[in-house]
């Protein structure tokens, strides 16, 4: 058994990358693309985040035999 | 040494954390959730060999399986509803938290009804 860190190092790749071009954007003057980074990364976070809880609620149902 | 692994997420986790959570709050909460999931799923992993040892001594013991079961079941109801509850309060909802846990109340309510009623009707029979 060992964890997945580097999920945890991609997702805070993306926010710090988000961040940065964020600001960059919006010293360009280009607020409305600087809304649709954000949007654009949160959902890509979460993809990757769903596929761990759901596999997190699989084990959990195999484990406790919950059907 | 598996503590030293999980610490160690820990702490990594939580500098990240702390750095995007003045940034990008929205992205902060997505990334508390994948490292709680990730420590959970790890531990889940560990905690199946114990519940394999405990099925095996029922076994032994000749106890019912479908009470085993049951308690199982509501172990894992009461890990699932908790997390959830963490996660909302973690991101400020403490409202949506608390009817989670709710939820997980009366879902265990729920489970744990069977065994009421065989208890019940045990001390009936027992009565004369």
């Amino acid at each position: 058994m060992s964890m997945d860190v580097g999920l945890i190092f991609k997702i805070a790749g993306i926010g710090i990358l988000i961040a940065i071009l964020n600001i960059v954007l919006k010293q360009a003057g280009k607020d409305e693309q600087a809304q649709m980074l954000t949007l654009a990364g949160v959902v890509v976070v979460l993809l990757l985040v769903i596929q761990l809880i759901n596999q997190l609620f699989n084990e959990v149902r195999v484990i406790f035999q919950l059907y | 040494m598996e503590i030293l692994q999980v610490v160690a997420v820990g702490f990594v986790a939580t500098t990240l954390l702390v750095i995007i959570r003045q940034q990008r709050p929205e992205l902060a909460v997505l990334l508390s959730i994948a490292v709680g999931t990730l420590i959970f799923l790890f531990v889940l992993g560990q905690l199946a060999t114990v519940l394999r040892a405990l099925e095996e001594l029922a076994a032994r013991a000749g106890l019912d399986r479908f009470y085993l079961t049951t308690v199982l079941k509501i172990i894992g109801v009461a890990y699932l509803a908790e997390f959830g509850a963490q996660v909302c309060r973690d991101a400020g909802e403490g409202a949506v938290a608390a009817k989670v846990e709710l939820a997980g109340k009366v879902l265990i309510l729920v489970l744990a009804v069977p065994v009421i009623v065989a208890v019940l009707e045990f001390m009936l029979r027992l009565l004369p």
